[in-house]
């Protein structure tokens, strides 16, 4: 059924109680020619360019819990690009690209919203990095530019009024075409849309190991039975090591929980996401008016999704120092997502020293924005064996070649 | 908040600390060591959902270095133990 505003107004007479459902609930078949392990964003939206760009259907995906109930679900939703290495700075904005018409393509209200995403600099070293970093992504043709004290202050007025604050602002860098978006949405268009094409997505269906028949993996044991797979695609977040040792294999992963907040509903205050590295914290508002605040991860290895609490005591004097017109909100959840990052914050894409079995991971705190992207590379990589151009850069032999993508200074506090 | 025994100082809260990530890493022989074995020294890393040893110091308390035995996924401590030694009996 395709949502339009006439569906909505035929519904709407109906009481809204005939929508179908949006994705079938399939039984697992015996075999597959590719099984999909992970049913986050990435994973969904592989399943989807798989059938619509290659024509490989006869796909499942896998997912231990429900749609989007890992970092997708659990992330703060800011999409850009402005990544300081060329071949980060094509992939990101590959992904951002696609973004712009995803919608429409879809035929899902994914509430994308190019607000601008501001980073702010409160020291000298800060301007300067900035300022490499503006031309580095205009030599690759992403829009960014640096904004004065005086044109911070007019588009976010809030920001700490004080003459002297304790981190002066010296200025910041927009990317206007960055933003948010509505994170479980693109599960679920992603969802709908592979669906439609026929691709099976299986909720409830942990896989608990990867067979293997010498060097090349044929199939997963899962909690609903045995699965054979002529090719397997591993996309599982903050769980990578974990699956991935069901096939033998180590990864340069580590795990660690990333925590969020939002605070209760507000009127419109913020129109943009505003972040600072140095303090380390970026808020953006929700179309609901909720404040969603994030921060840094947490300092050791974890798969517990609750994070500690001095991070949350530094997120919050972080934030009140930035806007100490929040000083008396009141917040009202608080959680975590396991997210799995790699020794230069670069994700790794691609094939594996196991034949038949890909994986797609180490997008650590920073993976919703390439969600579209991610999915749209690893098809290509999956149904062709060999690596998108887009993703050659990031296999997992990166880190023996020493060809690293060192994304510290843009993907380390901003995610 | 985790309340982490430190060696010297005794029980004190999480934040006077920082993790130092996997313990018991031995840095290779250069002389010898070839490709594999500097990458998995340098990059690979256990990540277990599980008993895990890692090495922690008291940042801001008397800055030494010492060894944790905790669960990544309940955060439980099971053992404290000094830098160069090996995790107590049963702890594995
Ligand atoms: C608090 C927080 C804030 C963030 N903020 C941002 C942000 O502002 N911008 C940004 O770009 N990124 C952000 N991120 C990162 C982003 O959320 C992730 O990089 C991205 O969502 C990863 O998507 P995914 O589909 O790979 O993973 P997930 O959505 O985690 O999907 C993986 C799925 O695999 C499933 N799975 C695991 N093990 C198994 C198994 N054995 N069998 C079957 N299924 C299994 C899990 O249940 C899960 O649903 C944030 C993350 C967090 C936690
Ligand atoms: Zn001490």
């Amino acid at each position: 059924m395709r949502y339009s505003l006439f569906s909505l107004v035929r519904q709407g007479l109906n009481d809204h109680q005939q929508w179908p459902r949006a994705w079938r609930d399939p039984q697992p078949k015996p075999a597959y020619d590719v099984v999909i392990v992970g049913g986050g964003g990435h994973g969904l939206a592989t399943a989807y360019y798989l059938a619509k760009e290659h024509g490989v259907t006869n796909v499942a995906v896998l997912e231990k819990g429900s749609l989007g109930g890992g970092n997708t679900g659990r992330n703060t939703t800011v999409v850009r690009s402005n990544y300081l290495r060329d071949d980060s700075a094509r992939l990101y904005e590959h992904s951002l690209k696609i973004w712009e018409g995803l919608s429409k393509e879809l035929n899902f209200n994914l509430m994308f919203s190019q607000r601008g995403m501001i980073a702010l600099a409160h020291t000298r070293h800060e301007m300067h990095e900035m300022q490499r970093r503006l031309a580095a992504l205009r030599l690759n043709g992403v829009d960014s530019e640096m904004l004065t004290p005086a044109e911070l202050r007019r588009w976010v007025p809030i920001l700490n009024p004080r003459p002297k604050p304790r981190y002066e602002l010296l200025g910041g860098m927009v990317q206007r075409r960055a933003g948010t978006a509505r994170h479980d949405a693109v599960a679920w268009g992603f969802a709908r849309a592979a669906d439609a094409r026929g691709v099976d997505i299986i909720q409830n269906c942990e896989v608990t190991g990867i067979r293997r028949e010498g060097g090349r993996a044929v199939g997963v044991e899962t909690t609903r039975g045995y699965i054979a797979a002529a090719k397997i695609a591993v996309v599982v977040a903050g769980h990578a090591s974990v699956v991935m040792a069901m096939a033998g294999l180590r990864l340069p992963i580590q795990s660690y929980p990333l925590q969020a907040l939002v605070s209760e509903p507000v009127k419109p205050i913020l129109d943009t996401v505003v972040m600072s590295g140095l303090i380390h914290v970026y808020v953006s508002q929700s179309d609901k008016g909720e404040l969603v605040v994030g921060a840094a991860r947490d300092g050791y290895v974890s798969y517990a999704q609750r994070g500690s609490f001095p991070v949350i005591e530094d997120q919050v004097a972080a934030l009140i120092e930035l806007f100490p017109i929040f000083s008396r909100l009141r917040f009202l959840r608080q959680w975590a997502g396991i997210v799995d990052v790699s020794p230069d914050l670069s994700p790794i894409i691609g094939r594996t020293p196991v034949e038949n079995l890909f994986v797609n991971c180490g997008w650590g705190t920073g993976g919703f924005k390439a969600t579209p992207g991610s999915g749209h590379v690893f098809a290509h990589t999956i149904a062709g064996g060999e690596p998108h151009p887009l993703a050659a850069p990031f296999g997992l032999d990166r880190f023996t070649t020493g060809r690293l993508i060192d994304e510290g200074a843009a993907a380390g506090v901003a995610h | 908040m985790l309340l982490i025994h430190c060696p010297w100082c005794g029980p004190r809260n999480e934040s006077e600390f920082a993790c130092g990530g996997e313990g018991h890493i031995q840095r290779p022989d250069p002389a010898m060591a070839h490709d594999e074995v500097w990458v998995d020294y340098l990059f690979y890393r256990r990540n277990p959902k599980a008993l895990h040893l890692e090495r922690w110091v008291h940042a801001q308390g008397c800055r030494r270095w010492f060894n944790v035995a905790r669960n990544t996924l309940t955060h439980e401590i099971r053992a404290v133990y000094r830098m160069g030694e090996k995790p107590p009996e049963g702890v594995r």
